[in-house]
């Protein structure tokens, strides 16, 4: 996957790496078991301390979404979450209070609101699909 | 005192004359750390180096740098600092190959073979005369050497200054490379934000002789927010709101102040509301929109020739060699 990172963001350039290898998986860009570059390669290919980037595969590991394999690297993890139920319902909650408050101050209605999340799944679900097929052919990741 | 800081500047204050440089500055790098000291140009980021290396004496205050202060440097602990001085000074006549030996000949330990190796990778012809080079090839070589005396601590002033774009990446690439993975502790010196933002794990803010401001990076973002002040914004409203806790800086705006704040615990929060009226909610603050606030004199404009010193305007180029 290609990762950017925006100097002027508001947002750290962690966050912005923790998010981007978050939404890599959920379009099915990445999957379990493959591998991130190294600390260093990728600091090396972004110009950023590599502190930054072993924070940030820190941060990826303790959400539970890649696994490190002492030697080897880091991977993507396989399988089902890390975490526990309880913590996943409760993150899940989190996001929806604050996704719906936003909402409720842009002046959505409630049906508005239903339908967005909607088309964003369906999304996800044609950009994982497309992922898929051009794995099958082989041309994935030149 | 914090003995494990690799460098541990404390309270140093420095004149030029009746100029007061630095009024009290203090600064301390942990081992393993990479900090950005950024300021202005002619805010005193050179001195203070000037002075941690034993170069420049303190009129009060101290510099330490691997526990001693400079004018007590032993050779032995020089040869554990790397140093990259402004504009990357080196002898003009000599080629690239000849600098190397000479660098070898000046200290205990050089690495000659990762020198030559490195020197390859960065693709630095070393027959080239030294003035043939490029700046940033410059920049490259100079760092090479640094590193070459494989030190605990590397201090770079200005590494960037006058370079472009492109020299500029490839200058943050190969020190990244340079650096290696194990923690060696750098102090460096800037007014470049964007690289400030990819490479430091701190920064200090200096301005007025002092650090107005210091921060990792990582929680500079939930440590310093804006609010603004709806209202006049007159100068009465905005000395009183400077001198409140919590407020870094006070600019004022149109249609009121903006406050630059840090560490606004709800109590400060509370007493700024009693003091200075309604706050509006918090907005985030970029590292560029931090210096501007902190570093531009009171009333003057905010506008895109006040944003000139953060990019290299292409003045004050001291990288010609000698």
């Amino acid at each position: 996957m290609l990762f950017r990172i925006d100097t002027q963001a508001l947002e750290s350039i962690s966050d912005q790496l923790v998010y981007q290898v978050k939404a890599a998986i959920a379009r099915g860009e990445l999957v379990g078991g493959d591998r991130l570059p190294s600390v260093r390669e990728l600091a090396r290919e972004l110009a950023i301390n590599p502190n930054t980037v072993s924070r940030t595969y820190q941060r990826l590991e303790s959400d539970g979404v890649i696994v490190r394999r002492q030697g080897a690297g880091c991977f993507v993890r396989e399988g089902k979450s890390a975490l526990s139920k309880r913590e996943r319902d409760r993150r899940l909650t989190e996001l929806v209070e604050k996704a719906v408050t936003e909402a409720v101050h842009l002046k959505f209605e409630p049906e508005a609101l239903r339908a967005a999340l909607e088309r964003q799944l369906e999304k996800l679900e044609r950009e994982r699909v497309s992922n898929e097929e051009s794995e099958s052919k082989g041309d994935r990741r030149a | 005192m914090n003995t494990s800081a690799v460098i541990d500047i404390r309270n140093l204050e420095r004149r030029f004359g009746a100029k007061e440089i630095l009024r009290g500055l203090n600064l301390q790098v942990q081992p393993g750390e990479i900090y950005a000291l950024c300021g202005r140009n002619g805010t005193g980021k050179t001195t203070a180096i000037r002075i941690l290396l034993g170069f420049l004496e303190p009129m009060a205050g101290e510099a330490r740098i691997l526990g001693v202060r400079g004018a007590e440097l032993t050779p032995e602990l020089r040869g554990k600092i790397g140093f990259v001085s402004e504009g990357h000074q080196m002898i003009r006549w000599m080629k690239v190959r000849d600098v190397l030996a000479f660098e070898k000949g000046t200290r205990d330990v050089f690495d000659s073979a990762w020198a030559e190796k490195t020197r390859a990778r960065l693709e630095l012809p070393q027959d080239m005369g030294v003035a043939k080079l490029s700046r940033g090839q410059r920049a490259q070589l100079s760092l090479l050497i640094a590193m070459a005396g494989n030190p605990e601590v590397l201090v770079m002033d200005d590494p960037a200054l006058g370079l472009d774009a492109v020299m500029r990446r490839e200058f943050l690439e190969s020190m990244i490379d340079l650096l290696g993975e194990e923690g060696r502790s750098v102090l460096f010196s800037s007014h470049h934000l964007a690289d400030v933002e990819r490479i430091a794990d701190r920064v200090g803010i200096l301005h007025d002789g002092v650090l107005r401001l210091e921060s990792s990076l990582e929680d500079l973002r939930t440590r310093v927010q804006r609010r603004h002040v709806r209202g006049s914004g007159d100068e009465l409203l905005a000395s009183k709101a400077e001198s409140l806790s919590g407020v870094l800086a006070v600019q004022k705006k149109r249609d009121g102040l903006e406050l630059l704040c840090m560490d606004l615990t709800p109590e400060r929060e509370t007493d700024l509301r009693a003091k200075l009226g309604d706050l509006s909610v918090p907005v985030p603050a970029s590292l560029e929109d931090i210096f501007i606030a902190l570093t531009a004199r009171r009333g003057e404009r905010r506008s895109d020739e006040d944003r000139v010193p953060l990019q290299l305007s292409g003045d004050s180029l001291s990288g010609e060699v000698q």
